[in-house]
Formats: structure tokens, C-alpha cells, sequence
């Protein structure tokens, strides 16, 4: 296992053989943000990139394919694009609140974004309640689209972000339920400790069938968390124009952009913590060898790739399910995946007691 | 050897806020960005809704649809008692039989409220 520390430890010692120890923490905490700033926007780039590749894939066209080599320079321009673009004042909006919605929106993506466990030695808050932290400041975002809606003054919004509200928080019990399921197998809820956990073996085979219900909720729950796929009905294009940032423009719309692409990381980021071990390679217990040779590849790219090809799942989901109505997409929840739910984690409990897990 | 605290610090609250202020400083730092480099010009048509063309009518920041206050206050229900189980779902293995048999009771309750919104019609959207 390759371990990120050293590289932190020698800049903290360096930075405290250089400056009193408060500035040396003040400079470290910036270093910190400089890199959350940046690896969150490179990475909301790379997602606009990739999400547009795999569409045009899906649907048999080439996507993205003049701006730079293979298109990649396409988002760059959109970005930059968006940044030239006028931000509109309207009239009978509420001020304070229009300006309020794109922070709490991306204050809340951040968040999230800072618990993930990149590798080791490479995850910022570190919580002893972690997952549950995540949950938490997770549900800011709906206020941040609540608020967009609510302050833009225009009916479409309106609709638009009630429907997010309802749909956000309905699906908000199916991934609490489904991570109860997996801290009652982990024991714990700090994120470092469920890695630890699965230095042995993944979750989802550790846990076998119990596990592999509440990963199948989760990612539902998850694509309906982030508005996305089937359940993209908050912003219907065809019934509601864009939905809660309909009255945004230029940046300001661009900042509810980047927190969508950003959501749609940090939902498969925590499926690849809980069922597939973060940042921790695929490991066999008794296959020495096997682990000896996995370990050789760093957990910094394990994680990034799990949480991609869990993302490719998601846009997948786009593309071969037709929108859902509202009424379908609330029974969907509370009718079949919260009793189902609540049954796993009985089943989970009866695994854990029978000690038939691996 | 899992290590897991960046730069060695173990203060996680200051770590917190430094992602706090990194989202706050993203966006104050992008929109300062646009009003510099975006152009602007006034005309009176641009501050209105966006619409079909002609003002709206009425009150756009107007009642809504009950339905959306029941699912609220369905999830304020389940979520209250998720966050209960939370700490029961951590202990589970040294609490046992006696941890099991209490959280029994109080899932049986969560399950009956389930049950007592799902025959009351609470889950129909109308």
C-alpha cells in the first residue's frame, strides 16, 4: 500500500523548520484549499468531458470532437464561455436569497467533496463520524435549491425546486437506510475505519446478499439524489424550461452546473467507500500473492477509477430509462425501496448475528 | 499502516471550516471573475421572468400543492428516527441481545408509522 503521507509529513516538517508553528498550519490549511479548489474544478471539467463523450457514445454520435485533441479542450471553452457571459439583474427577485442559493449549493458539494478518502494519507476531514457528516451536509444542497427556486420569482422555478425538494428528500431516507446497513457491517462510522475495514475483502462481498440489496438502493437513491437519469423531472426541460435555475445566467448558473457534475462524483465516491473499499485494493483473504501484486497500484487510482466507472453506471441509467412521473417516482420510494430497505437491514442484522459473513 | 491525517493535522473542526471557506471563496472568486470580464448592457426587457414573452400573472411566490408538505413532514418522521438508529447500527456487535431487543421495539414503531401513513392514503400522490 502506498501511503501519501511522507509527502505531507516532509512539507509540514520543511514549512515548521521555516515558520512558527500557527503560520505553519495557516499555510497548510491554505495548501489545502488551494488543492480542494482545484482538484474540484478539474474534476467538474473532466466530468462535463466525460458525461458528453459517453451520451453522444450511448445515442451513436462522436460528442465533443473539434475543440483541441479528441474534444478535450471542449470544457475549457464552456467554462470560459460561461465566464463572459452577462449575469442578468432582474427585477422582482428576492436579492439576498438569489445571491445565497449558488453559495449553500456549492458550500455543501465542497463539504462532502473534503471527506472522501482519496488514498492513504490523502483524506482532509477525517471525522469519527465521517459518513454521517457526509449525509449531513449533503442535505444543504436542497436548501440551495429550494432557496433558487423560492427567490426567483418566476413559476417554473417554483415547480421546479418544490419537485427537487420532495424528490431530494424522499430518496435522502433510501441512502441513510442503505449506510446504516453497511456501518452496522463496518462497525464504525468514520471513513477512514470502513476502509480499514476492507483491507481483507470488499463490503459488497463481505456483506454477499445484504450488501448487494442496499448497493442496488443506493444507486438508485444516488441518481435521484442528484437529479439525474429517470429522475430528472426537477429540470423537465420539455414541461419546465430548466427547472430551479431558470432565472440564473452566465456564472451564476454555472456555479449549479459544477455542483451537479460535482454531486454526481461524490455519490459514486461514497458507493466506492461503502461497497468497494475506497481507496483499498481488491483484495482475497488467503491470496497473498494476488495482493502483494494489487497493492502495487496506488490507492489514489483506485478510488478514481471506481468512482468512474460507477459514474459510467449513473449516465448509463440516463439513457435507457424514460423519465419518471412525480407520482411514480414517490411511490417508487416510499411503496417498494423503503420497505425494502428497512427489510435488508433486519437481514443484515440476521447475517451479522449468524456471523455468515466472509 | 493506514494514516489517514493530511499534513499531521488532527484538528478535523479547522480542516471543516478550510473546506467551508474554499466553497465560499470558489464562488465569490468566479462571480468577482465574470463581472470583470462579462459585458453589460441595460434594457428594461431583461428584468423580467423568463417566460413566454408576456409579464406573468399574478403572484409567482404563491401557495403550492399540499402533497409536497405531507412528503416533508413524512421525512422529517423517518429521518428523526434514522438518525437514531445510527448510533445503535455502530455498537451493534457489544450491545447484543438487550441492544437488539430495544431497537426491535423501536423499529416495530417505525415500521407501524410506516404502515398507519401507507392505509391512511399519506403516500398517494393526488
Amino acid at each position: 500500500m502506498q501511503d501519501f503521507s511522507f509527502i505531507t509529513a516532509w512539507i509540514d516538517n520543511s514549512l515548521r523548520s521555516l515558520m512558527p508553528g500557527w503560520l505553519a498550519v495557516t499555510t497548510e490549511c491554505l495548501l489545502v484549499g488551494v488543492g480542494l479548489l482545484l482538484v474540484y474544478a478539474l474534476l467538474a471539467l473532466f466530468y462535463i468531458y466525460y458525461e458528453r463523450k459517453l451520451c453522444a457514445a450511448f445515442q451513436c454520435r462522436l460528442g465533443p470532437n473539434r475543440v483541441g485533441p479528441m474534444g478535450l479542450c471542449q470544457s475549457f471553452a464552456d467554462m470560459f464561455k460561461m465566464l463572459i457571459k452577462e449575469i442578468i439583474h432582474l427585477n422582482h427577485i428576492d436579492r439576498f436569497l438569489f445571491a445565497l442559493a449558488p453559495y449553500l449549493v456549492i458550500i455543501a458539494s465542497m463539504l462532502a467533496f473534503a471527506v472522501l478518502p482519496w488514498g492513504n494519507g490523502l483524506q482532509i476531514i477525517n471525522f469519527n463520524i465521517g459518513i454521517f457528516f457526509l449525509i449531513a451536509v449533503s442535505s444543504i444542497g436542497v436548501l440551495g435549491i429550494l432557496l433558487a427556486g423560492w427567490s426567483s420569482n418566476n413559476k417554473f422555478t417554483l415547480i421546479g425546486s418544490l419537485r427537487s425538494g420532495a424528490q431530494m428528500v424522499s430518496y435522502e431516507l433510501s441512502i441513510g437506510l442503505s449506510v446504516i446497513t453497511m456501518v452496522c457491517l463496518a462497525g464504525t462510522m468514520s471513513v477512514e475505519g470502513i476502509v480499514a475495514e476492507q483491507a481483507d475483502l470488499w463490503f459488497i462481498f463481505k456483506g454477499h446478499i445484504p450488501a448487494i440489496i442496499a448497493f442496488v438502493i443506493y444507486m438508485i437513491a444516488g441518481t435521484a439524489e442528484t437529479n439525474r437519469g429517470p429522475f430528472d423531472l426537477p429540470e423537465a426541460e420539455s414541461e419546465l424550461t430548466a427547472g430551479y435555475h431558470t432565472e440564473y445566467s452566465g456564472m451564476h448558473f454555472g456555479f449549479f452546473y459544477l455542483a451537479e457534475y460535482l454531486n454526481l462524483f461524490i455519490v459514486s465516491g461514497v458507493a466506492a467507500l461503502l461497497f468497494f473499499g475506497g481507496w483499498m485494493p481488491l483484495h482475497f483473504p488467503g491470496w497473498d500473492g494476488f495482493n502483494a501484486i494489487m497493492d502495487y497500484i496506488p490507492g489514489v487510482v483506485w478510488f478514481i477509477l471506481k468512482a468512474f466507472a460507477l459514474s459510467f453506471v449513473i449516465i448509463w441509467f440516463k439513457w435507457t430509462f424514460p423519465r419518471l412521473r412525480i407520482d411514480q417516482l414517490l411511490t417508487l420510494e416510499w411503496k417498494y425501496l423503503l420497505p425494502i430497505n428497512l427489510f435488508n437491514l433486519v437481514l443484515m442484522v440476521i447475517v451479522i448475528i449468524t456471523n455468515f459473513h466472509f | 499502516m493506514i494514516t489517514t491525517a493530511i499534513f499531521g493535522i488532527e484538528n478535523n473542526g479547522l480542516l471543516g471550516i478550510t473546506a467551508l471557506l474554499t466553497g465560499v471563496a470558489l464562488v465569490a472568486l468566479a462571480l468577482w471573475i465574470a463581472k470583470l470580464i462579462s459585458p453589460s448592457s441595460f434594457n428594461p426587457q431583461k428584468g423580467e421572468a423568463y417566460e413566454c414573452g408576456i409579464p406573468t400573472r399574478g403572484e409567482s411566490m404563491s401557495q403550492f400543492k399540499v402533497g409536497y408538505y405531507l412528503f416533508a413532514i413524512l421525512f422529517l418522521m423517518f429521518d428523526v428516527e434514522t438518525v437514531f438508529l445510527f448510533p445503535w447500527a455502530v455498537r451493534m456487535r457489544e450491545l447484543g441481545v438487550d441492544g437488539l431487543l430495544c431497537i426491535a421495539v423501536f423499529f416495530g414503531i417505525l415500521v407501524l408509522g410506516l404502515v398507519y401513513a401507507w392505509r391512511k392514503g399519506a403516500l398517494e400522490w393526488k
